[in-house]
């Protein structure tokens, strides 16, 4: 499988502080790679600097086999990505139907945008809500509607931010399968994220960040094998983990 | 045409709003035919200042930019008439000066909403900035008393204004001429506010639209969706200027004149009352409430000015405490929803998308 996005000696620097150094990575076309570390590992710098609301003080991103890393976050999307926020990023007071219409109207043909505007609504489970505005959706559906969003674009790669935050474990397990379902339609997806049980139900590859370098890098079963992720992820053995 | 100006963006979408317009419009035109002719002139001095308002609902209330500049860009607008309409040597060349003087502001919108935006210039300092261009004209246009302030034969004249530039006209039937002025500024109003008017719901309710209210919404996400935020808010602080910037024209085509008094800041504040007790949020609501606003403000200064800007401080507070999304918008809804309640039983769907 070709390589889909590529970071090479990726840095950020804040004044004195190196919150990313020189961090290689590679997500392969059809994979679900999930980025984990512990707190302040660089996990999210890394993430703005991918989607490009950071610049990076050195290095470059490949997405799909051209350098990206002076481009904005919207050519970027252009090209292929689709990104959701930590924090549902959702346009609160408009109705959920037209948040959905406002990511799916320079993508589908005007046909077709009310059939996927249905077609999202279901597959979110927020048929019954399309007329409410989006501010009064609970935390979990908000963080679904954003997904569904970012879904309207018809991504190469999505990328999410700890896509989870605020849900409940019902919520976590069905956003798991959710990002499965999509990844069995043949998406690529990069989640950062820290709960181990949701990495555990989803991630195929893992990279480990650890004081912003790449500190370890394999398929889930080698990452929960090795001492070291556990020592430093928790510090604690990787029973935890 | 109903389908291209009706949409989520604006409030009143049924046949009952447009039947209201149409009677509205019919009232109006049939207007000068009864009313006393100073009255028609006072009427014409109100809907000249409309365009302003639509143009700061467009940028604040739809894309969330706070601008005030507005009266920065009547101003731009309403010295470039008057000194081309001097320069051109008036008559019917007053149309040229029209067109160019609104094409000046806009391409002077071009310039300060370029180095805003692309600065990342946001938020309350967007407000500032504008002021602050604002007050630097209304300032350097006061002193411009002196001879050497002239350009050809159009003099600035400073804090008297700068006066002598003919009225709007065209060449008319049987080799006479037609000055906009009294009924027939009155009437070229109606006929501009009515273009602006439903080319502007057709805009909102467009994919642009669409993308302005995302913005206003929420910038960031509405880049993650792949929209070049920059490019839409300079395209509405352009177009919401150059409204501004045709106010300004017809002002100086109206009195044959025009000051810095028109530009500083008791009158740039005016639009923002004017739009925030009105309804920022929709384009009918700054339209009907402006109007209204501007007609009660000169009733009482006829008794005296300093109780009509008392009001106007009055009405702007009212607002921000008892109704910060506007009053005229609040009572159209309402309106709305009474409509709706009775139409309940036989209608099948709702006209939110766009």
């Amino acid at each position: 499988m070709a390589e889909l996005l590529q970071t090479t000696a990726l840095s950020k620097t804040f004044g004195g502080l190196a919150a990313v150094s020189g961090v290689d990575l590679s997500v392969t076309e059809g994979e679900i790679h999930c980025l984990i570390g512990p707190n302040g590992a660089g996990k999210s710098t890394l993430f703005k600097l991918i989607i490009g609301t950071y610049p990076p003080t050195a290095g470059h991103i490949k997405f799909r086999g051209e350098n990206v890393t002076e481009e904005r976050p919207y050519q970027r999307v252009k090209r292929g990505m689709s990104i959701k926020m930590q924090t549902p990023s959702v346009f609160k007071e408009l109705p959920v139907r037209q948040n959905l219409h406002i990511a799916l109207q320079h993508h589908v043909t005007k046909a077709e945008l009310a059939r996927e505007e249905e077609r999202l609504l279901t597959l979110l489970d927020l048929a019954a809500d399309a007329a409410k505005p989006a501010g009064v959706l609970s935390h979990g559906q908000q963080q679904w509607l954003e997904i569904g969003m970012a879904l309207a674009l018809k991504p190469k790669l999505m990328l999410m931010d700890e896509p989870t935050a605020g849900m409940s474990p019902e919520e976590t397990f069905r956003t798991g399968e959710l990002i499965q379902q999509l990844n069995g339609l043949g998406m690529t997806i990069l989640v950062v994220e820290h709960d181990m049980a949701f990495v555990r139900q989803i991630a195929q590859r893992v990279t480990v960040l650890h004081f912003g370098k790449v500190f370890a890098r394999g398929s889930i079963k080698e990452i929960l094998a090795d001492e070291r992720v556990a020592e430093i992820y928790l510090g604690k053995t990787h029973e935890h983990l | 045409m109903l389908r291209l100006v009706n949409g989520a963006q604006t409030v009143g979408n049924g046949w009952p709003f447009w039947m209201s317009f149409l009677a509205v419009l019919a009232g109006a035109l049939v207007y000068p035919m009864f009313a006393d002719s100073y009255d028609v002139g006072n009427f014409a001095y109100f809907l000249i200042w409309v365009f302003m308002a639509m143009g700061l609902c467009l940028m604040w209330g739809y894309c969330g930019m706070l601008s005030f500049g507005q009266t920065f860009f009547f101003g731009i607008a309403g010295y470039s008439y008057g000194v081309l309409a001097i320069v051109l040597g008036g008559g019917t060349m007053t149309v040229l000066a029209l067109v160019l003087a609104v094409v000046l502001a806009g391409l002077s919108a071009l310039v300060l909403g370029y180095f805003m935006i692309w600065g990342r210039v946001g938020g309350v300092f967007f407000g500032i900035v504008t002021l602050s261009a604002t007050l630097v004209l209304a300032f350097f246009l006061g002193q411009t008393a002196g001879p050497e302030w002239a350009i050809g034969e159009a003099r600035l004249n400073g804090f008297n204004g700068m006066k002598g530039m003919d009225p709007l006209n065209i060449p008319w039937f049987d080799d006479e001429t037609l000055y906009f002025e009294g009924a027939s500024l009155y009437y070229l109003a109606i006929a501009l506010i009515v273009v602006v008017y439903l080319g502007l719901r057709i805009l909102l309710n467009s994919r642009f639209g669409n993308v302005i209210v995302a913005i206003r919404e929420d910038p960031q996400r509405a880049e993650l969706l792949g929209y070049d935020v920059r490019k839409y808010q300079l395209i509405t602080f352009i177009v919401g200027s150059s409204l501004a910037g045709l106010s300004g024209v017809l002002y100086t085509s109206w009195g044959q004149f025009i000051t810095p008094g028109s530009i500083g800041l008791p009158a740039a504040a005016m639009p923002i009352v004017w739009v925030a007790f009105s309804g920022r949020g929709d384009i009918t609501a700054t339209l009907v409430g402006s109007f209204l606003i501007l007609y009660a403000f000169q009733t009482i200064t006829v008794y005296s000015q300093q109780a009509a800007l008392v009001l106007m401080g009055g009405m702007l507070l009212a607002t921000v405490m008892i109704a910060p999304q506007g009053f005229v918008i609040g009572i159209a809804r309402t309106i709305g929803r009474l409509f709706r309640g009775r139409g309940a039983g036989n209608a099948t769907s709702s006209n939110t998308g766009s």
